[in-house]
């Protein structure tokens, strides 16, 4: 008796989640999934859960039951230049995790999903769009006691193949965005306040960011990126609430070609997701070089 | 200038284990002898002034003299998921504090890559080098009697 109870409730907070993900007015609400649909799925052999953080230590510390870790550093950059992996990597690291071309890969991780939200997009840049984030991440399903463990998962290797990276969808380079401000076209700065207005790199004591100019790209709107998350649960926020942010606050309107950009192009990821996938917007490029390049660039236009 | 003599120590053992793997496990061990400052000296909301620039971890360095001059280092990491912060702060805590001021005033902050690797992101990395520049200049401002 007691446990068809605990099944009852817990079937009932199953679609309570599922309804209230959809409630919430997105778009395209079957990007984001709840902590309860990922504990349902833990041993579908159609999912695969990808942890990616920004923190190294987290992953090895305890993960959620078969999980496997993408680390944006080793999996997800060129290990000599500043780009992302090619087609020959990204075909390797899907091999490796034992994702195919139907495996629905489900991105969770640390600081509100924002290096989950990273790993999503470049996986973007190689097509593979049956993927989700799970809303909340990595906080929401501790908050809520759910299993962690330290077993590494081992997958028998996929035979994937790997498509061409498409970097004209999704991302921006610098002689773009150049033409992007020029032309003034809508963009967003997601990093804080004090990054958009330059103080940062004027403070005494405080480390170099990566950067020898301070301030932000003219007529980028400041929109810090963890706004469009709710600071108690780590959930994103409504569609109404993300729209008054993006629309009423800063002024993008459904049909713009905007972009978008932070330090390196991390925290961007995931406003990009935002406006994309839960706004719905058709024309959304991430900046990857974002701060670090624009700041350090001869003779660029800044605005403070 | 000499580095302080158990901060050596500490990277050196660091050093000798080449397999990440086995180099973040102990990492994480040393991350869950990590205690926050003492309510004694200070509690919430901690002051900004306390606060590591550019750690998103949300670290805060608290500085308390020792009777012979040197100073102790305590931390808080408001961050629940911030392992490699609290890693830090215990490292330095253990190594930097009661060291010759002027030692620590000149701890280099790439010592992060000697502790964690080459392989951590550029945020985190200048977070947990905000930590180490953060307790040398207390050390230094202390040396200069600015402190």
């Amino acid at each position: 008796m007691i446990e068809l109870v605990t099944n009852m409730e817990r079937a009932e907070r199953k679609e309570t989640e599922v309804s209230e993900i959809e409630n919430r007015g997105y778009v395209n609400p079957g990007v984001l999934v709840s902590t309860d649909w990922v504990a349902n799925h833990l041993n579908d052999p159609q999912v695969r859960i990808v942890e990616s953080n920004e923190d190294p230590l987290l992953y090895p510390s305890g993960h959620i039951p078969g999980a496997v870790e993408v680390d944006w550093t080793r999996d997800l950059n060129d290990p000599v230049r500043r780009d992302y992996l090619g087609k020959e990597g990204f075909q390797a690291l899907m091999r490796r995790i034992g994702v195919t071309k139907d495996t629905t890969v489900v991105f969770y991780g640390d600081k509100n999903n924002w290096w989950a939200t990273y790993a999503y997009w470049v996986f973007q840049l190689f097509g593979h769009d049956k993927a989700k984030i799970v809303d909340g991440g990595r906080i929401k399903w501790l908050n809520e006691g759910r299993p962690l463990t330290k077993d590494v998962p081992s997958y028998p290797p996929s035979d994937y193949v790997a498509a061409e990276r498409d970097d004209k969808r999704i991302r921006a380079f610098r002689d773009q965005v150049l033409e992007h401000t020029n032309a003034k076209k809508p963009m967003i700065d997601v990093r804080s306040p004090a990054e958009y207005s330059g103080e940062k790199l004027h403070m005494p004591d405080y480390p170099n960011e990566g950067a020898l100019r301070g301030g932000h790209i003219p007529g980028a709107k400041s929109v810090p990126w963890a706004k469009a998350i709710n600071p108690d649960n780590g959930t994103f926020k409504s569609a109404d609430e993300l729209r008054a942010l993006y629309e009423q606050e800063a002024g993008l309107k459904p049909g713009d070609d905007v972009v978008v950009y932070c330090r390196i192009g991390e925290r961007s990821s995931h406003t990009w997701f935002v406006l994309t996938h839960l706004l719905g917007y058709k024309q959304v490029r991430n900046y990857d070089g974002s701060w670090t390049e624009w700041g350090n660039l001869v003779g660029v236009p800044i605005e403070r | 200038m000499a580095v302080p003599e158990k901060l050596t120590q500490t990277l050196d053992l660091l050093g000798s284990v080449p397999d990440r793997t086995e180099r973040i496990q102990l990492l994480i061990d040393i991350a869950g002898r990590f205690e926050e400052v003492p309510p004694r000296l200070a509690q919430r909301p901690f002051p900004e002034e306390a606060q590591v620039p550019a750690c998103e971890s949300e670290a805060y360095v608290f500085p308390e003299p020792r009777p012979d001059g040197t100073l102790d280092f305590h931390f808080a990491v408001e961050n629940p998921q911030g392992i490699s912060a609290k890693a830090m702060a215990v490292i330095l805590d253990d190594t930097l504090s009661g060291a010759p001021l002027e030692q620590v005033a000149e701890v280099p902050t790439d010592i992060v890559y000697k502790v964690f690797g080459r392989e951590l992101s550029m945020g985190k990395s200048m977070g947990l080098m905000g930590m180490v520049g953060m307790v040398a200049n207390l050390a230094k401002k202390r040396v200069e009697g600015t402190a």
